[in-house]
């Protein structure tokens, strides 16, 4: 893996609702598919007609400016809130009535804007509780401590060791998460997530408070997190280099509403986008 | 944390501090039966080490609402009467059926905690879908119902069997059950359970006890006690990572409200008269303070706690006015204790070679 990593090659390929995805990914149907998505909040309309397609090994962004709805578009996703209109196919299957931990089941994972972790809880844990619906055992098997609480639970730590190792992180599996410094937090959430076993990964501003060079290094984990597991992300981010770097497909939002569509380079010369970003020339004066 | 070092310091730091806690009641037991054995305890201590010994059931049960699922419960005595006259009607119409005493206490235990089960079903099952202390407000409301409720009961036991009557006019006596003759009258209304056959002993609570700490403990570090958890650190994470918040939250609390039935079971037949009104929101408090002294989440902190503050009244009747004075002292010195930087710093030099895990 080169130091800095590769922007793709990408092409938009439309798939049946007017969206794009990746040239490789149009065999198959798209692993999300928003449709006329919305949501008020009393007289607010806070995220409107949002429609999006993302391929199933695709790395799209969304971006925007602040309050922008992106985070409530996440919030949607994963039925944290309940939409007020539009539909949400998540592998061509609606996800009217489930609640957030249906979706996840279902296979969206997700990081938070303002890390969430189980800060009591050590990191070993942290990663275990990611992988809480794959490890099969009750509360009685748990209590009585019977043969399949020690399998599995062995089975459970063999595989948090794998996961906390894409970042490096073995060494601070008996720490616990709250104590860990700000960085190694955001990273955690991330395995975190994986552990979940999704087919869409969610991360909500990964970057933020990061240097450039640990920034660097978190572009090249998205990418290779992608390779590996071979998943569909969408990430919110503010750091344009990260988001140019590996995003193919990009969506921006300005006031709940899409405003822009398309490949890095479409975004940076839509000159709505510009406008969104740095004001109208008539704003300006 | 290699599985290869099986020795001590292979351990979790959990794993060591569980093993600790076991040992330490193992020793307790078996250092206050020698001092009974040879005559040093007083009586009046001696008749206090079943009470003793069902406050830290309710203190350790309590913690796991508390202190593991973070949801504040204001009745647990409630559970706890569920469960006394639920094991004394059990044990006394069973006298006959099983002539054993340990086994009938044992029968009655799990009568006790199988009520007071349902008991926690019935108040979880509406209150833990909501977010917020509405638990608090619906366990306090329920503390105070089944008391009253409790305070009409009527039940006797005869040839028949179980007779069982509800007092809500106030008019009805025990002798309206119409027993035959033989039958034992169990419970008499507001007079509460009289005549019990008293089967419950020291050692049954020192049973119990284990078995609350294995129950508790292994729930803890399973599968089941990391979700629990996670929903007491960030409810909104645990439901992302596809934790069913409902079904968890239902089953700390259960838990918590069988284990304190079983308590109640042993309280109960400990006494030959219980009347209802001894499980009132002053004992759900007491134990609660336990609980709250003794660390949230912290086991053998809230066994110390119980031992300590059950006996502490009992110890200081020789200074009867300032009873109340001394403990109320106690408890604000303990408070300042727990939370005084320069003990826990002093603690935590002297355990930081026992901490793992570099963090950077």
């Amino acid at each position: 893996m080169s130091s800095q990593p590769k922007r793709p090659a990408t092409k938009l390929v439309p798939v049946p609702s007017t969206n794009r995805i990746p040239e490789r990914d149009a065999d198959k149907a798209p692993i999300l598919e928003c449709r006329h998505l919305g949501i008020d909040f009393g007289g607010l309309t806070a995220v409107n007609e949002f429609d999006m397609a993302i391929g199933r090994t695709e790395i799209a962004g969304l971006i925007g400016p602040n309050g922008a709805g992106k985070t409530t578009v996440f919030n949607l996703l994963t039925k944290v809130y309940q939409p007020t209109r539009g539909t949400i196919l998540l592998d061509g299957k609606d996800t009217h009535g489930m609640n957030t931990a249906q979706v996840n089941k279902a296979g969206i994972a997700r990081t938070f804007q303002n890390i969430r972790l189980f800060d009591n809880l050590s990191v070993e844990d942290n990663v275990k509780l990611g992988l809480h619906n794959h490890i099969r055992y009750g509360m009685f098997s748990g209590i009585f401590r019977l043969p399949s609480y020690w399998k599995e639970e062995k089975i459970a730590h063999e595989r948090a060791m794998e996961l906390l190792s894409i970042f490096d992180m073995q060494g601070m599996a008996a720490a616990k998460a709250g104590s860990l410094p700000y960085g190694a937090q955001r990273r955690l959430e991330i395995v975190r997530a994986l552990g979940t076993n999704p087919s869409l990964l969610l991360l909500d501003e990964p970057a933020a408070g990061m240097n450039p060079s640990e920034t660097a290094e978190l572009m090249e984990n998205i990418v290779r997190i992608r390779d590996t597991f071979q998943i569909a992300i969408l990430l919110i981010e503010h750091d344009m280099s990260l988001v140019m770097g590996i995003c193919e497909g990009i969506c921006v939002l300005n006031f709940g509403e899409i405003i822009a569509k398309g490949t890095p380079e479409d975004i940076q010369n839509d000159p709505e986008v510009i406008r969104a970003y740095l004001g109208s020339k008539s704003e300006e004066g | 944390m290699g599985r290869v070092n099986r020795g001590w310091k292979g351990l979790k730091k959990s794993t060591k501090t569980d093993f600790a806690t076991y040992l330490g009641v193992i020793a307790a037991f078996v250092l206050v039966n020698a001092l009974r054995g040879g005559g040093m305890l007083s009586s009046s201590l001696t008749g206090q080490l079943v009470p003793i010994c069902c406050y830290i059931v309710m203190a350790l049960s309590l913690n796991l609402t508390v202190g593991v699922l973070g949801e504040l419960s204001l009745g647990h005595a409630g559970f706890m009467s569920v469960g006394a006259f639920s094991g004394i009607i059990a044990a006394m119409s069973l006298q006959r059926a099983i002539p054993f005493a340990p086994v009938r206490l044992a029968v009655a235990m799990a009568v006790g905690a199988v009520f007071a089960a349902l008991a926690g079903v019935v108040v979880g099952v509406p209150v833990l879908r909501l977010r917020g202390d509405y638990l608090a407000i619906v366990t306090l409301a329920f503390g105070q119902i089944i008391k009253d409720l409790l305070t009409c009961l009527l039940v006797g036991y005869d040839s028949d069997g179980l007779h069982m009557a509800f007092n809500l006019s106030g008019t009805l006596t025990i002798n309206d059950l119409g027993l035959k003759e033989g039958g034992i009258a169990i419970i008499k209304g507001a007079q509460g359970a009289t005549g019990t056959v008293t089967i419950a002993s020291f050692a049954a609570g020192f049973v119990l006890i284990m078995i609350a700490l294995a129950v508790i403990l292994n729930l803890v570090h399973s599968r089941s006690g990391r979700a629990i958890m996670a929903l007491r650190d960030n409810q909104i994470a645990a439901e992302s990572v596809g934790i069913n918040v409902t079904k968890y939250k239902m089953m700390a609390f259960v838990t918590s409200a069988a284990l304190a039935g079983a308590a109640g079971a042993l309280y109960g037949l400990n006494y030959g008269n219980l009347l209802a009104s001894k499980f009132d929101f002053n004992t759900s408090i007491l134990v609660l303070v336990f609980v709250v002294l003794g660390g949230l989440g912290n086991m053998w902190g809230s066994i110390i706690a119980a031992t300590v503050l059950y006996i502490l009244p009992e110890l200081l009747r020789e200074v009867r006015d300032y009873r109340m004075l001394v403990y109320a002292i106690v408890l604000i010195l303990v408070m300042l204790a727990t939370n005084n930087a320069a003990i826990k710093g002093f603690f935590a030099r002297i355990f930081r070679r026992e901490k793992g895990g570099a963090v950077q």
